[in-house]
């Protein structure tokens, strides 16, 4: 067949239809923002189930909903519901203050009654929140005025930091019980600076600004997040107009999408941390070919060759932003003593010390090319690490069981970026996320747990993260960086607990 | 046999394929590692939180018993709740079938255009450079996997001329209040033609990467056919009769030479349907294979089985109706 130009203009004619009739308008001003979100929303409780201890889409939910206690970009804590909080003298109890003036989305006023109503159902062990082990240790939750009080006979230091953290959310007392969970996974409505104005699952959710918000209404009044999870398409939507913010994009199609007229980046540290989990059996009881796999690591160069300088070196549990980062805590990038711990264990080029590493595959960024990567510079020293590729459920469920192999590697988010939420449940062998059940770091750990002194139990965890780091107990990589493009037209600020959040966009 | 009898016992083969099916995806999912439960651990979760989960979703029971509440639901027109979506699984089935078989019908329809346009140009230009490209296209459609043709198009269509959709399957912005998901056939029945452009336009390409594969094999098959029967007596006396070789193609010809193929495009359907799960990822199309995925992802055991009863009883029906449709055509079967 030929191509007359009678067809061609036919063709161009119903591609012209498709287009006007079809697409979006992009002209420079933006009425309505379109985010291409990476992964789906599957569900809109964010206190229950399995989506509520998802991290990547916390976002979302903060839309939404408030937490009891916001964090800041910079992972601080402010202001939000709860305007203040504290203890009383002997830490046997807590006391928030509700703020006054804060309406739901359907009107109805916020008060003290739905912050109590939201702990407690939270406690229950029957309301399905994940995190019930830390919302059941206050009982006897009160209210008079805008004041709650509750009683914590076991001390618990980290409890008001879980209000800025997972299933954290306050939720509609008298609105859910009038429609059910069914009917509030229909039409959910919380205190948050948006409202949810029309749902599709696996495919968008459309949200409308909250013009009443007590933070101050958002500056794009009408917001559509698109789930877009495939990195490819991601990377078309933004750069073909059809979405003015995306984020999880390859760190090449960053810059060189960054590069192009009409199109930013910002690429901004975030709370999650690529570590290799050590699970003390085999070989890995062994303190020099543990130490020798850390000190065998060039983190700088993986960085700057599989993440284009995108990512930043860490060699504890915590990341710079955490409250009990200590920058005198390092591992270097030493082969020659790499060489020499193994060789006194009796290792070499000629002898390597052989077991194997676990990784995902296209999971995080680059995973399983940085694993590749860690294994050719151990083979340098005397490591023969043979890759086992797995599935991130399988991963779940090897840790729970205490069943991941000599090495694993994993990402791990601390958005509140508390010790006990990083090397706490990380390294300490009773927690299911745990696989180090060496006896000396559990005794360490154990007395910090209730520490009621702030800053000795901060101290307590810097010295704990001082040992594990000198005993090679698990070998932290990087703090990953997250690439979020935009238009030009758009200006974003980040947040560093990675939730991509439209109410802190504004027109450029 | 009876036609009514050999319908019966095609009804009854299909019954113990779906046991048979259900049988193996119940077990194979619980063997193969991946527990729904580990994923949903929070960090400071005890012995206690662990076992209260399991009760709560059942895994603290045998794969036998599981399986048989799961069957006696089944029967009931229960397949369970979903864990990660948390509502029951036959809603959330049957609400994103309409959309993974309207994207299925629409590459079928392109397909056989496509297909059949390239074979009866193929045996028109026979022998000529014409029918050598369409056979070099034919070859290049099918050696390239229908995902990777979804990226050509969205290079093509989505960034360098942008005039379709790359993502989704309606535009966040159309307010529709349709009563079925069948949003194609729902939109021109209740003419807005808006809503059905934009569905087109969000069709298109996924349904193209979906189309170019099989149109490849329709027109090898269908052109090798045509090939033969123009060969055959009645149409050289149909030649001899004077016909332009464009009526002897179309009117002789492809009514014999088009039975085979018609078989093939049965059978295709069903593989039409299985590549969605990766095309609908791609183009974040809100059907049922994009559901898999993440249902997969989640180690949503309720939801995979329900996902994996649908697309078994889907091909399972497409087989069976391309059976009848033989009896139908072919008398003499029906004493086989």
């Amino acid at each position: 067949m030929t191509l007359s130009r009678r067809s061609l203009l036919k063709s161009s004619a119903a591609a012209a239809t498709f287009a006007v009739v079809g697409l979006p308008s992009f002209a420079q001003a933006i009425d309505e923002l379109v985010i291409a979100y990476n992964v789906n929303l599957p569900s809109w409780d964010p206190t229950v189930g399995l989506s509520a201890v998802n991290p990547t889409i916390q976002g979302f939910y903060q839309s939404v909903f408030d937490l009891f206690i916001p964090q800041n970009t910079d992972l601080s804590f402010g202001s939000g519901i709860i305007t203040d909080y504290g203890w009383n003298d002997d830490r046997s109890a807590i006391w928030m203050d509700v703020r006054e003036g804060v309406t739901w989305h359907n009107g109805d006023p916020l008060t003290a009654e739905d912050v109590a109503w939201s702990l407690t159902r939270a406690g229950n062990p029957d309301s399905g929140n994940p995190i019930q082990f830390i919302w059941g240790k206050v009982n006897n939750i009160q209210t008079d005025g805008n004041r709650v009080t509750a009683d914590m006979p076991e001390y618990e230091p980290t409890f008001f930091k879980w209000m800025s953290f997972l299933t954290g959310y306050v939720m509609p007392k008298k609105y859910y019980e009038e429609v059910g969970a069914e009917g509030f996974e229909a039409a959910p409505i919380g205190s948050g600076p948006y409202m949810v104005e029309k749902f599709e699952r696996n495919a968008f959710v459309r949200l409308k600004a909250n013009e009443n918000y007590w933070g101050g209404a958002p500056e794009f009044k009408t917001v559509t997040i698109k789930f877009v999870t495939d990195a490819a398409s991601r990377v078309a939507e933004v750069e073909s107009g059809n979405s003015h913010v995306t984020l999880e994009v390859p760190y090449e199609e960053f810059d060189r999408l960054k590069a192009k007229d009409g199109i930013e980046g910002v690429a901004a540290p975030i709370s999650d941390i690529g570590m290799i989990f050590l699970n003390d059996i085999e070989v890995m009881t062994d303190p020099n070919v543990r130490k020798a796999a850390a000190h065998a690591i060039d983190k700088s160069l993986i960085i700057e060759r599989l993440l284009s300088g995108y990512g930043v070196p860490i060699d504890t549990l915590q990341t710079p932003d955490y409250v009990a980062y200590d920058d005198s805590i390092k591992v270097p990038y030493d082969p020659e003593k790499s060489k020499e711990l193994l060789a006194a264990s009796g290792y070499g080029p000629d002898n390597p010390v052989k077991f194997k590493i676990q990784t995902t595959k296209g999971f995080k960024p680059k995973d399983y090319e940085m694993v590749q990567a860690i294994v050719g510079l151990w083979r340098r020293v005397g490591i023969e690490a043979e890759i086992e590729v797995y599935e991130i459920a399988k991963h779940f469920e090897l840790r729970a069981a205490d069943q991941l192999a000599p090495a694993a590697f994993y990402n791990w988010g601390n958005s509140v970026g508390d010790p006990t939420t990083s090397t706490g449940f990380a390294m300490f062998g009773p927690s299911p996320h745990s696989v180090w059940d060496g006896e000396e770091t559990f005794n360490a750990i154990l007395p910090l747990w209730g520490e009621a002194d702030e800053a000795k139990r901060i101290e307590g965890w810097k010295a704990v993260d001082k040992r594990i780091a000198e005993n090679a107990e698990v070998i932290p990589l990087l703090q990953y960086v997250q690439p979020i493009l935009h238009s030009s037209a758009v200006k974003v600020t980040p947040h560093r607990s990675g939730a991509l959040l439209p109410h802190l966009m504004t027109r450029a | 046999m009876t036609l009514l009898r050999l319908i019966l016992l095609r009804i009854l083969t299909t019954a113990i394929t779906l046991f048979g099916v259900a049988v193996i995806v119940f077990v194979v999912i619980r063997v193969v590692p991946g527990n729904p439960i580990a994923m949903m651990l929070p960090p400071g979760a005890t012995d206690a939180d662990i076992a209260r989960l399991q009760a709560q979703y059942g895994f603290d029971k045998s794969i036998f018993e599981q399986f048989l509440i799961w069957l006696g639901g089944v029967m009931q027109g229960d397949f369970g709740t979903s864990i990660s979506l948390r509502q029951p699984v036959s809603m959330l089935v049957l609400g994103r079938l309409p959309a993974t078989l309207e994207l299925s019908i629409f590459a079928l329809v392109i397909a056989v255009v496509i297909g059949g346009t390239m074979a009866l140009t193929g045996t028109r230009y026979r022998d000529t450079k014409t029918e050598g490209a369409i056979d070099v296209s034919a070859g290049m459609a099918l050696s390239v996997p229908d995902f990777l043709w979804g990226l050509v198009l969205i290079l093509l269509f989505g960034v360098l001329w942008p005039v379709f959709h790359i993502s989704g399957r309606i535009s966040p912005s159309l307010n529709i209040d349709f009563t079925t998901n069948f949003y194609v056939f729902e939109s021109l029945f209740r003419l807005r033609f808006d809503v059905w452009l934009d569905l087109l336009s969000h069709m298109f390409m996924p349904a193209l990467a979906l189309a170019i594969p099989l149109a490849a094999i329709i027109a090898q098959l269908l052109k090798q056919s045509l090939k033969e029967t123009m060969h055959l007596d009645y149409v050289t006396l149909a030649r001899t009769k004077g016909y332009s070789e464009h009526h002897v193609i179309t009117r002789e010809a492809l009514p014999n030479a088009i039975l085979p193929t018609l078989t093939l495009v049965g059978v295709q359907f069903t593989f039409l349907i299985g590549g969605t799960v990766i095309i609908e990822r791609l183009f974040s199309y809100e059907g049922l294979g994009n559901m898999a995925i993440d249902a997969v992802i989640n180690r949503d055991l309720p939801l995979i089985q329900g996902i994996v009863i649908l697309f078994a009883l889907l091909f399972t029906l497409v087989n069976l109706a391309v059976d009848m449709l033989y009896v139908v055509l072919n008398p003499r079967l029906r004493h086989a």
